[in-house]
């Protein structure tokens, strides 16, 4: 079984959301999903948890607790941005970041 | 070890592409990243499927890693570049390794995959085409892996470094926070462990920091150098990143990698755990 985020993502209708709290969305540069893309997600502190690279179709997805996090964006040619989100146990989060 | 002894840059590969005795290696979590494109002549490393024993939960033999490495083109002499994604997690965890099994020309390209992609550098799906040479691994350098007996008796001892996020130290989390939350039996931390986030070490990038701040930031965490140092995580591979930093950059004599890390200790019966931010006391 591999863990990486792909697999993670194609896993997630197995998983029992009931107890996970998931943030995830996608990430736009012009129009377009951003395919090279380094998402970061960051706690209420502004410590780094966790970060993946986005999906072909500029999707992520965290596997957080409930709370405040900040998800950031590094992208090549181009500043960072960033969101800031709640996350809740047993739901979806969802969040777009526009480069 | 320094710096430059155990790390290049991005130039530097790029003025060794066809250098036939340097070989780049990509070492992913997300196994699928190298199919999509990777450095031009790097050959890939399944950190689970080649450096995994596919039965019991430990390493290859010496005999079968041989046999990997050599069927990749690589010799006993050649230089080996590991890089990956995740920061260089699991390029460190192959770094550790191959250190593990005595090969001497080892390197990590400083931010690995992610700064070579933010810097618009160049993938390729080309697969390489090295022929396979003979590979014959020493045997396994034990001075550098911590196994559960050990860390157990190091507790209030030695410095137990726990390089996951604050959230997975205190128990809050049970793997990092782009995994499903399940693994362990319990959550926590050794106790008397100091929580040292691996990422405190990276830049945003995924560069390390300087030597300075490397050496700043586990002064004030209180990790003292003059006692034996077992860093660990969740499976072992940013407890890798960390113990790049400690042995190979800061030049520590006396670190070692936990492999089983917090999926073995959070599941074993009878150990004492600390859950919270703090550290918790010994016994």
């Amino acid at each position: 079984m591999s863990c990486g985020p792909a697999a993670a993502a194609s896993r997630a209708a197995e998983i029992d959301l009931g107890t996970q709290a998931i943030i995830q969305g996608t990430v736009v540069h012009g129009g377009r999903p951003a395919r090279t893309a380094y998402v970061r997600l960051l706690d209420a502190s502004g410590v780094f948890t966790a970060e993946v690279a986005t999906g072909p179709s500029g999707d992520f997805r965290f596997f957080a607790r409930p709370g405040d996090w900040t998800v950031r964006v590094l992208a090549p040619r181009t500043a960072p941005v960033q969101s800031t989100v709640r996350a809740a146990l047993g739901t979806v989060t969802e969040v777009e970041l526009t480069l | 070890m320094s710096r430059d002894a155990a790390l290049v840059d991005a130039d530097w590969v790029e003025a060794h592409l066809d250098d036939d005795s340097v070989v780049l290696a990509e070492v992913d979590e997300d196994t699928t990243a190298y199919d999509g494109g990777h450095i031009r002549g790097a050959v890939k490393i399944h950190w689970k499927d080649d450096l995994q024993d596919p039965v019991r939960r430990d390493f290859v033999t010496g005999e079968q890693l041989g046999a990997l490495l050599g069927g990749l083109g690589i010799g006993n002499d050649d230089t080996v570049v590991l890089y990956g994604g995740n920061n260089n997690w699991f390029a460190a965890y192959a770094y550790w390794y191959l250190r593990l099994y005595g090969h001497d020309s080892v390197f990590l390209l400083d931010g690995g995959r992610k700064k070579w992609e933010l810097d618009g550098r160049a993938l390729t799906d080309v697969l390489p085409s090295r022929g396979p040479r003979p590979y014959q691994a020493s045997a396994p350098d034990l001075a550098i892996r911590a196994f559960r007996d050990e860390v157990v008796s190091a507790i209030g001892s030695r410095n137990l470094v726990d390089v996951r996020s604050p959230d997975e130290y205190a128990g809050r989390l049970l793997a990092p926070a782009h995994l499903p939350q399940e693994q362990a039996q319990r959550g926590g931390h050794i106790p008397t462990a100091t929580n040292v986030p691996w990422s405190k070490a990276a830049n945003e990038d995924g560069t390390f920091k300087s030597l300075d701040e490397l050496r700043s930031l586990y002064a004030a965490a209180g990790v003292d150098f003059a006692v034996d140092t077992i860093a660990y995580c969740r499976i072992g591979e940013r407890s890798a990143h960390t113990w790049f930093v400690l042995h190979e950059l800061l030049e520590q004599p006396n670190v070692k990698n936990y492999d089983g890390s917090w999926t073995e200790y959070g599941s074993l019966v009878g150990v004492p755990v600390a859950v919270g931010d703090e550290p918790g006391e010994a016994g």
